[in-house]
């Protein structure tokens, strides 16, 4: 039934947390050594001191992947309805589908043309 | 047995059929266990037979227990956890990273039964939707280790699984429109005794084993993982049991995908002869063998193609996928 496929899902969740609790928090601190040292928590920098911190700055490219990536997202969940119903929908849903894709089509190959799906 | 199985399926809620649920979810879990430690033997052992080596052979018989003991060195390793890295996000990473892998097998028909099956009516997007959780473990992980190259390898994980997650979603929705359902279990349905998807669907298939070697992080696509210039990307401050349970999420993915290409292109359970869970097997070790094949076959793509590669090619071919597949389907009818 329709709910009980959902509280399926649900146990299934409840397990994947109850495996990694269980056996990192409950059972591995009886198992494992615990033995820090200020050498072994220090950051690994292929064996050098570490210089700095991580946190600096990086790639501005990976924001425009992020946005791009937004918007076509979006396009796929409003395909998926219009997928399942494709076969109610007839020829006029899939012209307007066809209209939507080229729209969204255009905007990738502006991108395209700006360059931003170059990684340099 | 099986109608003990099946009774949560049909009938209303009561005590008996929530333990069938239970128990059978728990089923589940072990044998997602058992088949990840033998599916890593299982890639020690092709890869080293195709490059001319023996692979594991000393623990147990043909080296049958060398994924025990692994498994088990793991669990009785030291947790170090850096000075300097984000404490609550370090520790909370491993655990989102793996939680996803495991809820996507909920809606993977197994059986011509649909024992173990939650069968939901959104069973494609749920799997979708879900392997994207995965993504926020693999940055939290790396971004809170506070360390370099997991930093770096957890930005290009992100960048190249959100890219290829787009002809991934894209590429199945020409099998959706065929079945008309978003339901594994009818998609199934719809192939058994038919032609399977993979016939007409052959453009949207190739997209997706590409896309999905690309999800799972695998050679040619492990840019994440370069272990000659990333150390081990976005895990590299990871030890001990945290450690595995990343290995652990990744495995079930190879084992999550092959299920899901099974289901949507090759006619999942159907077939002649052999009981349904066996036809089930063999495709899905087929599957599996593929990809252990590429990793052993494939060199590395660069970052630029790599990137270049989803955006350029695959999501327009994608695209291109839905309209043929569309316009094929308006002038049959």
């Amino acid at each position: 039934m329709y709910a009980n496929g959902f509280l399926f899902v649900i146990i299934f969740l409840a397990l994947g947390i109850i495996l990694p609790v269980a056996s990192l928090m409950v059972l591995g601190p009886l198992l494992r050594p615990s033995h820090p040292t200020a050498a072994k928590t220090s950051t690994y920098e292929s064996g050098l001191e570490p210089v700095g911190d991580a946190r600096a700055r990086y790639n501005v490219r990976y924001y425009l992947f992020a946005l791009l990536f937004v918007a076509f997202d979006v396009e796929i969940v409003f395909l998926y309805p219009w997928a399942v119903e494709y076969h109610a929908l007839g020829l006029y849903g899939f012209g307007e589908m066809i209209l939507f894709i080229v729209l969204l089509f255009i905007g990738l190959l502006y991108a395209w043309r700006k360059k931003v799906l170059e990684w340099k | 047995m099986e109608r003990f199985f099946l009774a949560w399926q049909t009938s209303s809620l009561t005590g008996s059929s929530f333990l069938g649920m239970v128990i059978g979810a728990v089923i589940i879990l072990l044998l997602i266990l058992g088949i990840v430690s033998y599916l890593i033997y299982f890639e020690r052992k092709v890869i080293g037979w195709m490059q001319g080596r023996i692979g594991p052979n000393r623990v147990g018989p043909l080296g049958l227990l060398q994924s025990v003991a692994d498994i088990l060195k793991l669990l009785i390793k030291e947790d170090v956890i850096p000075t300097n890295a984000d404490r609550a996000l370090f520790l909370i990473a491993p655990m989102i990273a793996f939680v996803p892998s495991f809820m996507v097998l909920a809606v993977i028909p197994f059986t011509a039964t649909h024992v173990f099956t939650a069968g939901l009516n959104v069973g494609a997007l749920y799997y979708i939707a879900l392997s994207s959780i995965t993504i926020l473990g693999i940055v939290m992980g790396g971004w809170a280790s506070n360390n370099k190259y997991s930093l770096l390898g957890g930005m290009r994980s992100a960048a190249q699984m959100i890219s290829y997650e787009i002809p991934l979603g894209l590429s199945i929705l020409g099998v959706i429109m065929l079945s008309g359902s978003l339901n594994l279990n009818n998609i199934v349905a719809a192939q058994n005794g038919h032609v399977w998807f993979i016939i007409p669907q052959i453009l949207g298939f190739i997209v997706f084993v590409i896309a999905g070697i690309a999800e799972l992080n695998r050679t040619p696509f492990d840019l994440p993982e370069a272990e000659s210039e990333l150390v081990a990307g976005y895990f590299t401050e990871y030890t001990g049991f945290r450690f595995a349970f990343f290995m652990l999420a990744e495995y079930v993915y190879v084992f999550a995908i092959s299920a899901l290409a099974v289901t949507l292109f090759l006619g999942g359970w159907s077939g002649p002869f052999l009981p349904s869970w066996l036809w089930f097997a063999i495709k899905v070790s087929a599957c599996i063998f593929f990809l252990f094949w590429v990793r052993a076959t494939m060199p590395r793509m660069r970052g630029d193609q790599l990137m270049s590669f989803a955006w350029k090619v695959l999501i327009p071919i994608a695209l291109f996928n839905v309209l043929l597949t569309g316009a094929v389907y308006e002038i049959h009818l």
